[in-house]
């Protein structure tokens, strides 16, 4: 379930390098675009992708993410087209994980949920509003459907809560500050001493977002966490430039890639409509 | 009657209904909060300074009298527990001093707070005045230019208002606001919320602190008129008014009646009857019930009173429905501004229009309830001026007939 995760994670460290994730909100610009989105982020190098499912209620993400959704939301679009959208071009991208808000999937039922999302060809849910403790039924339920569900950890995350998340799958979700999704100058000091904590007790690699928006933080952030999440500064681009946005999408994650690739080992990037591997 | 089980659970449980759906970076701080209200739960000076703040800051007890002539109306016995004569003209300030007491405990000197038309953030703007900390108030920026005079007030009392654009720029955006605010400064912050909502302690803490409008009332009505009442009947917004007079009458022979705004009428789609719509949901930190779509996204809530207009519900009160312990009813707008204008004609009480919808109730099903011989309780959680000018301006355009 997880493991194509796991190995993307690996493959990333067998190059010397953090595993880059970037991500995208569902139905925007719009849904049609999408797929074309999936695909260039993929040529750009990305190692997973997380794909939002816009919520009316984003209350973990910060204006960028925010405005993202609504419009989403505004046009009308619909889980159950999203989903049909993703599993169009799941079988070529690397792997994929959904960000969603918890009532979504109560909604559907925590089952129901996992099965139509395993189907459309995703591996593994995020969930911000879920917190580990809540999330007993929705791990059984998920785990018969073979998805995954990855753990958050925050800069006030207690040792027992390390605890409890020892046995998850996939990787782990370090969230870098106190605080929303968006652009930050800097990445917290704190942020290095959780990924710490984390490695300590929890062996699973861990990916850290919120609030990375520059290919030289990425960098620098891949210097000493397995992973690198960037949601708000892609969106943002795309934002400025909605026409173009896999060409955007394309242009900046390619960017952050090369930052990220070991210098020994730096690579040109792949070209648009180019295969990846 | 039977006993009913103490509720929440350690887990903060209603039944399968309330929990604590936060973000990570907001668990430990909910799981602090809940430790330092259990530690002052059981600390008799804490409840004597909440005592003596209550009485001679709020004004409280608050008097519970028989309404003379809207008795003589329906035909029997109408008493008023008159919430509205509380500092601040509502129930709400028992709240926001409970939890200020407790964020001093905590040493917490900043206050954040989400209010819709207002009520709450003038209470807990005035609270925190009272203490020398400073408030800050998230409002959705429809509400704000809907109620200026409040926000307003609250700068008065050195409170900051941000007014909120995101989303439908309403009660539900303005909580998401300050919990996003929470997130960010949770080490230094103390969150204020309004009602019986929100993750666990908030629904069981706000239900206590607001438990002395029952505690009060049961001992009144029993002075007053021999007996307990066989109904008790308060608007359902969020649902701490209500919850705070039932609580303590939870094992007592009496019918618990709890009134919801069906707005222009439950099948427009333009009402906030969440408990009326049953669908269960997750919002704001629990499980309970929700107005939402085929998807879970939450749908836009409609009263003519901006207390009620809330997508949402305290988990006790999805409980007490689920149990059947409490029943709910749904008035519409035309039906609480008749009744608005009948209390004020009959008893010189100009009532909240969330108040008003408890008083529809009652008037609208005068012949049942004289049938069942009824002595009634109804908690006038607040008093109308804040809503007099919107009346006059609803009743401009729709043209309605003041009688």
């Amino acid at each position: 379930m997880s493991r194509r995760i796991e190995a993307a994670f690996l493959k990333a460290k067998g190059e010397g390098r953090a595993a880059l994730i970037p991500y995208i909100t569902a139905g925007y610009p719009d849904l049609a675009r999408l797929s074309g989105l999936v695909r260039a982020l993929s040529q750009a190098g990305a190692d997973v992708i997380e794909i939002g499912i816009p919520f009316s209620d984003p209350l973990a993400d910060g204006p960028v993410l925010q405005r993202a959704a609504t419009e989403a939301l505004r046009q009308g679009v619909r889980i159950r087209d999203i989903m049909a959208a993703v599993r169009e071009v799941a079988s070529g991208s690397p792997p994929l994980v959904f960000l969603t808000y918890i009532n979504p999937v109560f909604r559907a039922g925590m089952g129901a949920f996992a099965h139509a999302a395993r189907e459309s060809g995703v591996e593994a849910l995020i969930i911000p509003d879920l917190p580990w403790v809540e999330g007993t039924d929705l791990r059984r339920a998920a785990s018969a459907e073979e998805m995954t569900i990855i753990p958050l950890v925050a800069p006030t995350s207690t040792p027992q809560h390390l605890w409890a998340i020892r046995r998850a799958r996939g990787f782990v979700y370090g969230v870098s500050v106190t605080g929303v999704t968006g652009m930050r100058q800097d990445v917290d000091d704190g942020a290095r001493a959780m990924v710490a904590r984390v490695k300590h007790v929890v062996p699973l690699p861990v990916a850290l977002g919120f609030g990375i928006s520059t290919p030289d933080q990425a960098r620098e952030v891949g210097g000493w966490a397995d992973g690198v999440i960037v949601g708000s500064a892609l969106v943002k681009a795309i934002a400025e430039d909605p026409g173009n946005a896999e060409a955007v999408a394309f242009g900046m994650v390619s960017a952050f890639r090369q930052k990220m690739a070991a210098p020994s080992r730096t690579t040109p990037p792949a070209f648009v409509g180019g295969s990846q591997k | 009657m039977a006993t009913m089980k103490p509720v929440p659970d350690r887990t903060g449980r209603f039944g399968p209904f309330g929990g604590r759906y936060v973000p990570e970076t907001l668990m430990p701080a909910v799981a602090e909060l809940d430790q330092a209200y259990r530690r002052v739960r059981r600390d008799r000076a804490f409840h004597q300074e909440f005592r003596a703040l209550l009485k001679d800051y709020v004004g409280r007890p608050t008097p519970l009298r028989r309404a003379d002539r809207v008795s003589e109306q329906v035909g029997f016995d109408v008493y008023l527990k008159r919430e509205d004569l509380n500092h601040t003209g509502a129930h709400k300030i028992n709240n926001t001093v409970g939890q200020i007491l407790l964020a001093r405990r905590m040493g917490k000197q900043r206050i954040i707070a989400e209010t819709g038309a207002g009520q709450h953030g003038v209470a807990t703007a005035t609270a925190a005045a009272l203490f020398g900390l400073k408030a800050e108030i998230y409002m959705g920026e429809e509400d704000v230019k809907r109620q200026a005079l409040n926000v307003y007030r609250m700068r008065l009392l050195g409170a900051e208002v941000h007014p909120v654009t995101s989303g439908t720029a309403t009660l539900k955006d303005a909580t998401n606001e300050a919990i996003r605010d929470w997130v960010t400064n949770v080490r230094t912050t103390f969150y204020v919320i309004g009602s019986v909502v929100g993750p666990h302690p908030y629904p069981m803490m706000v239900r206590d602190f607001q438990s002395v409008i029952g505690r009060e009332a049961r001992r009144q009505i029993v002075d007053v008129a021999g007996g307990l009442p066989t109904h008790i009947v308060a608007a359902v917004g969020g649902g701490s008014n209500s919850m705070g007079i039932f609580y303590p009458f939870r094992n007592d022979p009496v019918a618990l009646v709890g009134i919801e705004a069906a707005g222009e009428g439950v099948p427009s789609g333009r009402h906030a009857a969440t408990i009326t719509v049953a669908e269960p949901g997750i919002l704001h930190g629990s499980l309970s019930y929700l107005l939402q779509d085929d998807d879970g996204q939450i749908l836009p809530a409609h009263s003519i009173s901006a207390g009620l207009d809330y997508p949402g519900v305290g988990p006790e009160h999805a409980y007490l429905h689920q149990t059947g312990r409490a029943q709910y009813h749904a008035i519409r707008d035309d039906e609480a501004l008749s009744a608005f204008h009948r209390l004020a004609e009959w008893e010189g009480i100009i009532p909240a229009l969330e108040s008003a919808h408890a008083v529809a109730w009652v008037i609208k099903s005068k012949e049942a309830l004289r049938a069942l011989g009824a002595r009634v309780l109804i908690n006038l959680s607040g008093r109308g001026d804040k809503d007099v000018e919107a009346v006059a301006r609803y009743e401009e355009v729709t043209h309605v007939p003041a009688h």
